[in-house]
């Protein structure tokens, strides 16, 4: 099989471009995007490590499971925000979003 | 990890994306070129467009979508569960019929909300 | 690394998973972003094939692709007015592609073997290993134990169930029509 190091290669430059697309577009819901590419990064990890050091004990994969919901969660919720602050302000640009600065 | 498994699918997955593109290439190679202001119309034999397709849509299809969401993650609990019923006690179907409650709860609060109702 | 008929379908299937990665958080029409989004996606499902989560790839092409990557594509043709920005990333994008790229050495640098191979002690032997235990066939089923069993996973599967009533609930409450018209003035 692959070795193990290769899918955490390719599960690290998926996190780090997600982590690019988060700290760099402007629009949020390419943000989220990115947000949903790290989170794959971090499943491929999981399953990674479940199929190579426990493939007996499915820990990796309920894990993995709970982080299918989460990132479902995170999306209805953050989605339903955006379009919320679209209707108020008709922007989704994340720096028009500055009513907390000062 | 048997690869020969999964032949099939790759095989499903070449042929489904060559049935469309192969006529789409051909077409592209083979057929002659002279376009004028009907044919580059988005619908050649159809209603007229328009205005700019990127107008605003109604906020319902996202409520649609969401109710979706919704129980379609609750298939990657309910999947294992459903194979796993034979060997479980009374305890688990207990367990699922709380997580499904939970969910219906939801659902009936979208509709009392009139969030399901086209107006 | 020999090329094995795996080697190469990981190859494709990383190749598929990244490249769309890239593309997503490169592309000027966020509409094409989605798309992206959606191969990239298949691109981990593939991935989840080789790793002998046969269950798990279903479900990212079922939940991820089906529904929250349509969602997202939904979400964008809500807010109409942002697919075409004149910038799409912000004033310090260059200063954050140093930043991805540094966290990105810094993760192979600990998860590769290039570390070891340089004498470095802090290089974690285990990252090599390439021949698992076999998976039993009936892992799924077990997978449906563990997820009800009262010793291991009961607890977060019904706080999960909490956790998508309450996003349902508060998603369809920041989007319902009423609060729409009472933002917009009526109109529709």
């Amino acid at each position: 099989m692959v070795p193990l190091w290769m899918y955490l290669v390719v599960a690290a430059a998926l996190f780090s471009t997600g982590l690019f697309g988060v700290l760099a577009r402007r629009n949020a819901i390419a943000i989220l995007m990115s947000i949903e590419l790290m989170l794959n990064a971090v499943n491929i990890n999981l399953v990674a490590f479940w199929r190579y050091n426990t493939p007996l004990d499915l820990s990796g994969q309920a894990f993995a499971v709970f982080v299918f919901v989460v990132a479902a969660a995170e999306v209805a919720v953050g989605l339903a925000l955006i379009i919320s602050i679209y209707r108020k302000r008709q922007s989704v640009i994340a720096e028009d979003v500055n009513m907390l600065k000062w | 990890m048997n690869l020969n498994e999964w032949i099939f699918i790759g095989l499903f997955f070449a042929l489904g994306w060559a049935l469309p593109a192969t006529p789409i290439v051909l077409g592209k190679i083979l057929a002659p070129k002279r376009p004028n202001q009907v044919k580059q119309q988005t619908y050649e034999c159809g209603v007229e467009m328009v205005g700019s397709p990127w107008t605003q849509f109604r906020a319902q299809y996202y409520i649609f979508a969401l109710v979706f969401l919704v129980f379609d993650v609750e298939l990657v609990f309910l999947f294992p569960w459903a194979l796993a019923y034979n060997q479980l006690g009374l305890f688990a179907l207990f367990e699922m019929t709380v997580f499904i409650f939970l969910l219906v709860v939801a659902l009936v609060y979208t509709w009392r909300k009139g969030a399901l109702r086209w107006s | 690394m020999e090329l094995t008929a795996e080697s190469i379908v990981f190859l494709i299937m990383s190749a598929i998973t990244l490249g769309g990665g890239l593309l997503v958080v490169s592309a000027r029409n966020l509409f094409h972003a989605g798309l992206y989004l959606m191969v990239s996606l298949l691109g981990v499902a593939g991935l989840f094939v080789l790793l002998s989560a046969p269950f798990l790839a279903g479900v990212q092409v079922v939940v991820y692709i089906g529904a929250i990557a349509i969602l997202i594509i939904l979400a964008i043709m809500l807010t109409p007015s942002v697919t075409q920005l004149p910038a799409i990333f912000n004033r310090q994008w260059a200063f954050n592609l140093a930043l991805a790229a540094f966290f990105f050495v810094l993760l192979v640098s600990v998860v590769s073997p290039i570390m070891g191979e340089l004498g470095v002690d802090a290089w974690n032997a285990d990252f090599t290993q390439k021949n698992p235990a076999d998976v039993p066939a009936d892992s799924i089923v077990n997978l449906g134990k563990d997820l009800v069993d009262p010793d291991k996973y009961m607890l977060p599967f019904e706080v999960a169930s909490v956790l998508l009533m309450a996003a349902l609930i508060g998603a369809v409450l920041l989007v319902s029509p009423d609060k729409a018209k009472a933002d917009e003035g009526g109109e529709d």
